[in-house]
């Protein structure tokens, strides 16, 4: 199957993909800055780039938080429920 | 009495069929019974019928309405899907039990009243769980148990509602419950079980990931739909579930960090998605439950993809592990493709899908002024996409490479796939054709700038995120303790304790009891016993002594 073959190409040139995502989210947020927001029901929709730095922020929070839960709370051995 | 034929009736008696087939014939009524579900339903006309009085009471057997026709079509389309990815599976069981479990859950869809409802609603268990038990090992013999108990507590549960209700208003009907009913929050909580709402969740996340490959396709579809439908026909409006489909969405997406089961990581999220739905039956504004209603759909068939790209790699490599997994893709591109397919659809990027639904729920919060709701469900947004999207492909099909060589998966099971790929991207692309058939009409763009400048601003730096901290986000060899811990863990070691107390209360009573036993015994046999004094025997000698001296006695007195 070439399919594979094309998949291997991209991951070999995962640099310039990389670029590439780093170009279009730098114009997703200029492009949020430039374009005057459609809603303002929330104070934050009106800030441009507002987005991308949630998702940023929620990405981060979702790990840590859920990480600090697993090693404080819930993560044990996996024969736990064996015995 | 009934004109149009039941599309759950059909089902039934088209899986008695199936045991009497064999090999090539078997798999053509596989294929053929769903496809004819799926004329049959989408030429239900709308209206009731089938009502009938049993013993005093109005049945309504199939109501045919916009929202019973949303959920009755996409469980049409996902039967003949799931039928088509177990078509190479040469058991007669697991088929027989996904027709009937459908058939059950097209039951529950097309209900008009609570009696008929309650009835599918425990057929929906007792053919489900032939599902998991089908996998044949120790581990699913025993987590479907798990999963029997729970729904059959829940089944209690709400037939007691229904009861009281039924008592305090005098009818059967199934419309939106009077928050004054009797039954009102004992019918939320049964419904809430199979919406697997926290803390009610633990069976789903128990037993999916522990049910046979093809099977968990139809779990994963059927039950908790089934569920927010009966939601969203019983509770609209109902203030607590905004709330608890938030917690819902964010349960989902911390667990699912934790996970490293493939299927229990998508099994997690489907309580995260779900979550969406609730919270939308919660707000219980036109958009909302047109968005729980829209979401379900579109849930329904991305999980569905999701599920199947999970199963394929489980089938072809025999790991379900995110750290037993890694660097696949090269010899499962389609299998990839197509699971990234689902992927994008869940996580709601333009284009696909989830985005068309999800953010119609997101968008409805908004138009409320709920700012929490808002922003907690974008958060999760942000982890469906971070599990479903990146963190389980890139684990399972890049990352480290785990010298699996699997072949690609069997052509049912892509093209099984594909379909409800293409589904997703169909959807997607033309939501108008999705909205057509919501329940009520639907007012709303998904693709203005606004939108979608948000949601890939939020999703790519998402992404970001998850590169950054790369190292970390990976599977772990641990199991996380979720609520089943209760029933699994404490309960087993609670009732250990209990019987040992007993044991030990039990051992001493009788054993005070023994002592005094054994001396009263002791005692008797000291004076009564064989050796005992009063049944020792005199001997003769001494009698002879006696007579002797009676005699001499007698002599004497003759004598005086």
């Amino acid at each position: 199957m070439d399919l594979g073959r094309l998949l291997e190409y991209l991951v070999e040139n995962a640099r310039v993909l990389r670029w590439f995502a780093y170009v279009v989210m730098a114009g997703l947020v200029v492009a949020d800055i430039l374009i005057p927001s459609a809603y303002d029901r929330f104070p934050w929709e009106s800030i441009g780039g507002f987005g991308a730095f949630y998702g940023f922020i929620s990405c981060v929070l979702i790990i840590v938080i859920s990480k600090a839960l697993g090693y404080l709370l819930l993560y044990r051995g996996e024969d736990y429920y064996d015995d | 009495m009934i004109d149009v034929i039941h599309p759950s009736l059909l089902l039934f008696l088209g899986a008695a069929i199936v045991p009497l087939l064999r090999g090539r014939a078997q798999q053509a009524w596989m294929l053929l019974l769903p496809a004819a579900i799926i004329a049959v339903v989408f030429s239900l006309p709308h209206g009731s019928s089938g009502a009938m009085n049993l013993f005093g009471m109005d049945l309504l057997i199939l109501r045919i309405d916009a929202l019973s026709m949303v959920f009755t079509s996409v469980f049409a389309i996902i039967t003949f899907v799931g039928a088509l990815y177990a078509l190479h599976v040469k058991d007669t069981t697991q088929h027989v039990a996904a027709l009937t479990y459908a058939g059950s859950a097209l039951g529950v869809v097309l209900a008009g009243d609570l009696i008929t409802l309650y009835v599918f609603w425990e057929l929906m268990v007792f053919t489900s769980v032939w599902l998991i038990w089908c996998r044949r090992n120790p581990v699913s013999m025993a987590a479907g148990f798990r999963y029997l108990i729970v729904h059959a507590l829940g089944g209690v549960i709400l037939l007691a509602g229904i009861i009281l209700h039924v008592m305090d208003t005098g009818s059967v009907a199934f419309t939106a419950i009077d928050p004054d009913s009797a039954g009102f929050y004992l019918i939320l909580i049964g419904f809430m079980i199979n919406a697997a709402v926290p803390p009610l969740h633990a069976w789903l996340t128990d037993a999916y990931p522990e049910s046979t490959i093809t099977g968990a396709i139809f779990l994963a579809s059927l039950t908790t739909k089934t569920a927010v439908y009966t939601l969203i026909r019983g509770f609209p409006g109902t203030e607590l579930l905004v709330v608890l489909g938030v917690i819902m969405a964010l349960y989902g997406v911390v667990y699912a960090v934790l996970a490293n089961d493939i299927r229990r990581l998508l099994a997690y999220h489907i309580i995260s998605q779900v979550g969406y739905m609730v919270a939308g039956v919660g707000m219980g504004t036109i958009m909302a439950l047109n968005g729980s209603a829209s979401h379900a759909f579109t849930h329904i068939l991305y999980k569905a993809v999701l599920f199947m790209g999970a199963g394929a790699v489980i089938h072809m490599t025999g790991k379900a592990k995110l750290t037993e997994l890694g660097g696949i893709y090269r010899y499962m591109p389609i299998t990839f493709l197509l699971y990234m397919v689902g992927g994008l659809s869940i996580s709601a990027f333009p284009l696909f899908s989830g985005f068309v639904s999800k953010t119609m729920v997101v968008e409805a919060a908004a138009l409320d002024g709920r700012a929490w709701v808002w922003l907690l469900l974008s958060l999760a947004s942000a982890g469906t996409f971070l599990h479903t999207g990146l963190k389980l492909p890139w684990f399972t099909f890049f990352g480290q490479d785990s010298g699996l060589r699997p072949k690609e998966a069997p052509l049912n099971m892509l093209l099984a796939m594909g379909i409800a790929a293409f589904l997703c991207i169909f959807i997607g692309v033309f939501p108008g054709w999705l909205y057509a058939i919501m329940p009520a009409p639907v007012e709303y763009n998904a693709y203005s700038t606004g939108h979608v400048l948000w949601e890939l601003q939020l999703l790519l730096f998402t992404g970001l995120g998850f590169f950054f901290l790369l190292k970390h986000v990976g599977g772990e060899a641990k199991i996380s303790v979720d609520t089943d811990w209760l029933y699994r863990w404490l309960l087993p070691k609670f009732a250990l304790g209990v019987q040992r107390v007993v044991d030990r209360v039990w051992d001493a009573v009788l054993g005070g009891l023994m002592r005094r036993l054994t001396w009263l015994v002791s005692s008797l046999t000291h004076h009564h016993g064989p050796q005992g004094i009063l049944a020792r025997t005199w001997p003769t000698g001494s009698m002879v002594l006696w007579v002797a001296v009676m005699l001499a006695a007698s002599l004497l007195l003759y004598y005086l």
